[in-house]
Parts: structure tokens; sequence; C-alpha cells
């Protein structure tokens, strides 16, 4: 048997089949009160940090932010010079810009680490799209209960890992290194 | 305006199917039909969740171009291509250009002008060069006596399956070791090595691969290969932190010496811990599962006086030998099991670098191919059985698919690659990531007691994610299940292999009796497999390549207790350096005459299960990783690392 038979298979870009499957272009709110969108905006081109909270989350959200808070620390300036942080939240209804900024500041983040809220619909795509989302939906419904990971992702170099928001700072600040410098440092022609 | 989950703007009709979707889930819950009508109707799959049909979940996207999930790759047509099989590495002298500079007992990281790199990537620890460090250990005692080389590369012509569903594709692999990717060019799975106890070799492995940003959405060129369940030191073990770059090469030093040289049987270590069926694949850290799945691994065999190769010989398995000494695969066939999910815009294999749970194919390859055919005489045929991932467990039986209904018996001769100490008989295995089982089929037998002229190798065992198996066995006979499907032909042949209805004995189990005193631990540790809030941990701490957590005393015994505190999750936990035995499951003890009474490096964490191990650590020293092998679980840090050092430690809860 050969391949005669002609098929219609598309050539999608493989940065752009992961801007579909993964990164809606949809449109949030800062915490200081700007519009962006999150692909065109927040990724595109550049090396981030992505993670989901709530304002009152009592339970796996105030060590993964403290931790993120020591990450950037470590990272120094490199955090809003070529590497972006995002938080963004799972409460859209609740958490605002206003209520976003008081907890920015209550924690202490500095510049390059961005806050976000938007349509309720939008914020539930966007979790989803990132993988923040369990395949059990009684499980999925308890926010109290949601993922704690920290995404990773260097866009313009295809390149996408997660870690647990409670390991500890350092390894993880290694890690977002490694991800934002090693396709330049090593990976590049 | 209206979105889909791409986020892009739909019509107004989509949207509209969207909001019933929401609504229909409402109803459904209002209307409070329990499980089971929701399981009659069809709505609920057998792990209990809502089916994601479109009309049912909103967020259930429709297969199309683009996507890559279960249940939406481009149906094939199977049985259309013959069973590859890989070729064997060649072994080269040291005057190939590329030992060009030769093999040297500490890492050679001088700078390679042309790379501005060391040219070996040993001594490099989670990317940052160690001075001093990684010299091979025992090389002195054990000299290299025979050299490969291998280099790992994209190949953009790999097909799959004659089927034209599916166009060729683009992988990494490993080639044979030739400079010219023409005409050698990297395949998958890897070229077999093949080795003999108490003969030291050294593979140069090249990391050859495309830059990051040609990757074809998943794969990182930063690579170490791990050869899994051999006996090595960590500097030749490929584990999680020890990766390279391109342009890099990294000697792999195997002293193929059996596991207790330089403890309790020296010279050579213990005949009982020889090992036969191994494979070797990608452990970069954080990165394993893409790069596994891109490619990156292939079989490893050892030989021994015992399992020779050669059907007239030592235990008289199944095969034949060249007269070069590597096996013809006459009749001892390595079959590498891995299920993919292919993109029906593309036609490419994809994969989910979002995904946390694990990635569940619904494509299978044999060796390489999309569901292919082998034909086999009347005679035992030796198949070595690995499950390659990434997170998929299996139940394998042995179907006539002209006649399902039969219950087909054979043989299990080796667990995870270690001979057992006689053969078992069974109806089917269970595999889950990473483990290999050695089998034997005497097809003159089922030819003439079940009438048969062709078999499956079947996967009966039902999982719809990443998860966990719903542990529900399918209906013999659906050819989507099909592995392989095993064509006997021609009239019975000359069999000089071993009948392993006859009761032969392989190696004893080393013991592990409470009444030996030799078999004592010198410590039982604990070690929970959790997950909290979406991250998986161990003892509630995450993988990191700077906390090595515990340090296990060299030359001693210990008995490892495994926990899975979770009914919704199962486990294939591996450990590094030396195999175990499995002493019991949930205070049972492992019975006599089972194929787990065996010694094994994977164990299943099966639903709330406990699980206690027996190990002896022996001869090597530094660091081994002990981890969940669904890579997907890997890669987001279900992971330990500990250290083998002259003094241990006493943490029972590292």
């Amino acid at each position: 048997m050969t391949k005669a038979r002609p098929h219609a298979f598309q050539k999608i870009p493989p940065r752009e089949l992961i801007r579909r499957r993964h990164l809606p272009n949809v449109e949030l709110i800062t915490h200081h009160g700007k519009r962006v969108r999150f692909y065109d905006d927040l990724v595109k081109g550049k090396k981030v940090v992505i993670n989901f909270m709530y304002a009152h989350c009592g339970k796996v959200c105030p060590p993964v932010i403290a931790n993120l808070v020591r990450v950037q620390g470590l990272l120094r300036d490199r955090v809003g010079h070529d590497i972006f942080f995002y938080s963004i939240t799972l409460k859209p209804e609740e958490d605002g810009p206003e209520e976003l900024k008081n907890y920015a500041e209550m924690h202490g983040v500095g510049p390059g680490w961005l806050f976000l809220t938007g349509r309720p619909n939008d914020v539930e795509l966007l979790r989803r799209a990132l993988g923040f989302s369990y395949a059990d939906p009684a499980e999925d419904a308890d926010k109290s209960n949601h993922i704690g990971m920290l995404r990773f992702g260097n866009e313009p170099f295809l390149r996408w890992a997660a870690c647990p928001g409670q390991a500890h700072a350092k390894w993880i600040a290694t890690t977002i290194l490694e991800e934002a410098d090693f396709p330049a440092r090593y990976g590049a022609k | 305006m209206y979105r889909t989950i791409f986020g892009e703007k739909v019509s107004r009709a989509r949207w509209k199917q969207l909001l019933n979707a929401q609504k229909n889930r409402r109803e459904i819950i209002k209307a409070g039909l329990s499980r089971r009508e929701l399981f009659k109707m069809g709505l609920l799959s057998g792990a209990g969740y809502l089916v994601a049909k479109s009309g049912l979940s909103a967020w259930a996207a429709e297969c199309g171009p683009g996507q890559c999930q279960l249940g939406c790759s481009p149906p094939t047509t199977p049985f259309l291509d013959p069973l590859p099989i890989m070729p064997v590495l060649p072994e080269r002298t040291l005057a190939d250009p590329g030992f060009d500079p030769p093999p040297q007992e500490c890492p050679n990281n001088a700078n390679n002008p042309a790379t501005g790199l060391p040219f070996e990537g040993r001594g490099q620890f989670n990317g940052v060069l160690q001075p001093g460090t990684d010299c091979f250990q025992f090389f002195q005692r054990f000299p290299p006596e025979k050299f490969f080389i291998s280099r790992m590369r994209e190949n953009a012509n790999f097909s799959l399956t004659s089927d034209p569903a599916i166009p060729d594709q683009t992988i990494w692999g490993f080639n044979q070791g030739g400079e010219d990717p023409l005409t050698d060019p990297a395949i998958f799975p890897a070229p077999t090595v093949v080795s003999r106890y108490q003969t030291p070799i050294v593979i140069r492995r090249f990391n050859d691969l495309p830059p990051q940003d040609q990757n074809g959405g998943f794969g990182v060129p930063e690579t170490s290969t791990h050869l899994h369940n051999f006996h090595s030191g960590p500097e030749s073990d490929g584990g999680p932190c020890r990766f390279f770059f391109r342009g890099q090469y990294y000697d792999y030093y195997y002293t193929m010496q059996q596991a207790g040289f330089d403890a309790d049987s020296p010279p050579n270590g213990d005949i009982r811990e020889s090992m036969s069926t191994l494979w070797y694949h990608d452990h970069r850290v954080d990165h394993t599962a893409e790069n596994v799945y891109k490619g990156l691994a292939g079989f490893h065999l050892i030989f021994n006086q015992f399992d020779t190769g050669d059907e007239s010989t030592g235990f008289h398995l199944p095969g034949h030998l060249n007269p070069d000494g590597t096996p013809k695969f006459d009749f001892d066939i390595p079959l590498f099991v891995a299920d993919k999910l292919i993109d029906p815009g593309t036609g490419q294999i994809c994969f989910d670098t979002f995904g946390l749970d694990g990635l569940v194919g619904d494509t299978f390859l044999v060796n390489g191919k999309i569901q292919p055919f082998f034909e086999v005489k009347k005679r035992r045929y030796r198949f070595r059985v690995l499950d390659g991932g990434p997170s998929r467990f299996y139940e394998i039986f042995v179907t006539n698919p002209d006649n399902p209904s039969q219950v087909i018996p054979f043989w299990v001769i080796a667990n995870d690659g270690n001979l057992l100490p006689k053969p078992v008989q069974v109806t089917s295995f269970r595999l889950s990531v990473a483990e290999r089982y050695d089998i034997i089929i005497d097809f003159n037998k089922i030819a003439r007691d079940f009438g048969a002229t062709r078999l499956w190798l079947e996967n009966r065992l039902e999982q719809v994610n990443g998860r966990a198996p719903t542990d529900k066995i399918l209906p013999a006979g659906q050819i989507q299940n099909a592995l392989v499907e095993l064509r006997i032909v021609g009239d019975p042949v000359a069999d000089g292999s071993v009948d392993p209805a006859t009761g032969p004995q392989f190696y004893a189990l080393p013991s592990n009796s409470d009444n030996d005193p030799n078999a004592q631990p010198r410590i039982t540790r604990t070690f929970r497999f959790e997950r909290s809030n979406g991250q998986w941990a161990i003892n509630g701490r995450f993988m990191d390549c700077n906390d090595i957590r515990f340090t296990v005393q060299r030359n001693s015994i210990e008995k490892w207790i495994l926990l899975n505190n979770s009914g919704g999750w199962q486990h294939p936990i591996h450990n590094h350096l030396e195999e175990f035995q499995i002493l019991s499951t949930n205070g049972v003890s492992t019975p006599n005459g089972s194929v787990e009474r065996s010694r094994k490096d994977v164990v299943r964490l099966g639903f709330n299960d406990r699980r206690e191990l027996f190990f002896r650590f022996r001869d090597f020293r530094n660091d081994y990783p002990m981890h969940c092998h669904n890579t997907i679980h890997e890669d987001h840090a279900m992971m330990v690392l500990w250290d083998v050092q002259d003094t241990g430690d006493n943490n029972t809860r590292p």
C-alpha cells in the first residue's frame, strides 16, 4: 500500500498550535485597572510564570504567594525586565482590580507581577486552557482545593513546564531561569 | 461577542450550543439522576466523570484541527505494516572519528571551541559545571572492552503506518552512531543495545538535537539518558539532574557486573542479580515525558552464561545469535508499546505540555508502528514487552480474534526484565509505565489446542484519563485494543527452546527472610505518595535537584514502605541503583509462585495501597532518584533524591 491517496493535512506552525490550544487571547484587567489581552499583551514573545489564586483563599494561596514573593526576590530585576509573573483570580466576581491591588500591596509584590481579573467566562476559559482544572467535575468545583502549580512558559521558544507552588523558592527560581535562559544559551542555532 | 475554548470568535449557533450544554448539565444535576442511571444512559464514563460529549460539557472542545485529546486521533487501519525489529547498536573502535577526543575516566570538560561548551556534558549538575565530580566509579577495576556511539537527532521522515490517514512524522530518536543523518537516521525505538555481563562498555551519546524553537511543539534539547534498572554509578545512570546540551557528548560507562561486586559477592557480583531486559530513555528533570514521548528511548538487553541468547545453551530460552554474538531476533522479540495522540488537523503526534494528570493516547504503536502484524512460526517465542509510557496501564491478554471467548494461557518468565525463579503460567498480565514482562508463547500448542491461525496481544484494561485505569476489564476481541497481530504461518518447526511447562529453574531469589541474619534491614523508611492542591508530592515534599533528602549506608539492607493515600490515582514507582523485592501488599505477603515474587524496579501503587519493599544497596556511592514513572507526575515533582555514602542516616520519613 502506498501513500497515494491525497489527504489534506494542515501545516499549522507549532507555536500557533500551542497558542490555539492553551493561550486564548481573552481580555483581562490588571490590578492597576488596565485592560489587556492575555496572548497579545502578556504572553506573546515573553517568559512568563502563571498561577491562579483568589483574594480570600486561605489554604494554598498564602504559602504559594509568599513563596513567589521570595522567588521574585531571588530573580531580582529580571522580573519585569524579561520575566513576568501573572496571578489570575479564580473568583473574578469577587476580585476586581481594587481587591487585587490591595492583595498585591498586602503581600509586597514587586513590579513585573500582575494580578488579573476579567469576565467570569473568560477567566474560566483561561483556567482550563492553561491546564489548571481537574478531570473530576466535583473536585474541580471546589475552589479551596484549586491547583497550586506554577506554569512556566518561554513562549517564543515553545517551551512550557510547571512546578508545585510550594516547592523550595530557590529551586523554583533556578527552574524559572533554566526555562528562561537555556533555550537561547544552549538551544539556539 | 461569542468565543470558543480557544478564545476565538464563534458563530451565534455554536455559542447557543455551548449555552445548551451548560443548561443540560444543570438539568442533569437538578433531575438528581443517579450515577447508575447516568452510566446506563452512556453519559458517565467508567471513571465516574461525565463523558466529554459536545452538548453535555460546555468546555469539551469538538475534535478538530489543532486538538490533542483522547478520542480525536484519526482512525487508522490496523495490521498494515510488519512489526519492525530495531537494529543492534554496532560496536565501534576507538579509532572512530566520533571518539576524538577519546573517553576518559574523569569528565572531559575542556572547552570545545566549536561550541564554546565543554566537550563532555558529564560533570555538569543541573546544567552547571562541577569540576572534579562524576569520575567513573570502578573504572580501573573493570576497564571498558567495547565501545559504542549513538547520536540523538531529529528524523523528519518517520513513518508510523502505511495508512495514508497518517503522514510521516517528525520525531526525535537515537541513531547507530554514524555522522551522516541520511545514511544513519535517528529512529524510534532507538537501536537496541546488546551487552554481556563481565564485558564492560562505554556508550558515547551525542546530543545533536535541533534548537529549542524547532521542537515542533514539544521536546527540550537537553537530555540525560537513563539506563533503566542497570546497576551503575550516578555518573553513568542518566539521572534527572545530569542532563547535557546540544553540541556536547556524554560518555556512559557500564561495568557490566552484577550487583554486589564490591559488597557481598566479589569479584563480579551476585549471579542472582542478573538482569535481561532493560531500556534506556531520556530523564531530563521537568521534561522527561515530552522527550521520551518524542522518541528518545530504546531497549538494552544483557546476556550472560545462562540467558545466552542461544536456545541451545544455558537456560535454553528462545532465540539464536549471529556469528558476531548479536541476537538474530528470530524467536526473541522486543516489543516497545507506546500510546500516542495524533492531531487530526496536522496528522502529527501531539503532546499536551500543559497537562498535569497524565497523558493517555488512543493510538497504539508497537516498535514504532501503529498496530503492526508479525508472522510467527509454529514454535515457542520469547517476547519482551515494555510499556514505554507516558501514563497508561495495560492488562495484556493473548486473544484469538476468530474466537475471542477462548482463554489462552501463556508463560511469564521475567518481571521487569529479571528472570523469575521459574516460569509462571498466566492468562494476562498487568503492565504499568516502564515495567517489562518477558513472556513465552507456544504458537504450535496454541494452533493445535485452540485452532488459532492468528492471535492478538490485546490490552483489555480500560483507562480514560491519566490518573489511573478504571480497573474494568473490557470484552475480548475489540480491534482498537489490539497491540499487534501475530499471524501463525507454516508447519511446526524445530524448537530447541525449553518448554516452560517442564518447570525449568532460573535464578533463585536473593534471601529476604526474617530468619536470615544476612537479610536484616538496617532501617525502615516510609514514603507517602500524595497530591495536595494538584501538586504531586512524596511525604509532602517536592523534587529539587539541590535537595538530597536521605542517605543510605553503602552495602546495607533497607526496607521501604510505599503508601498511596488516594483512591483516585495510581502510581508506578521506580527506584534507581538497586532493584527490590516486594515483601507484601496491604499486609499480605507476596505469594510464592506469583509473578511478583521476583526482583523488580517498578512497583505499582494501586488505590490506597501499602507495599513493602526489600532492598540491598551495594557498590556505588552518590545520588539517585526514586520517582513516579507516570512521567507527567514525575515531571511535576513526584520525585525524591537520595544518597549512598559509607555512613547512612536514620531518617525514617524522608
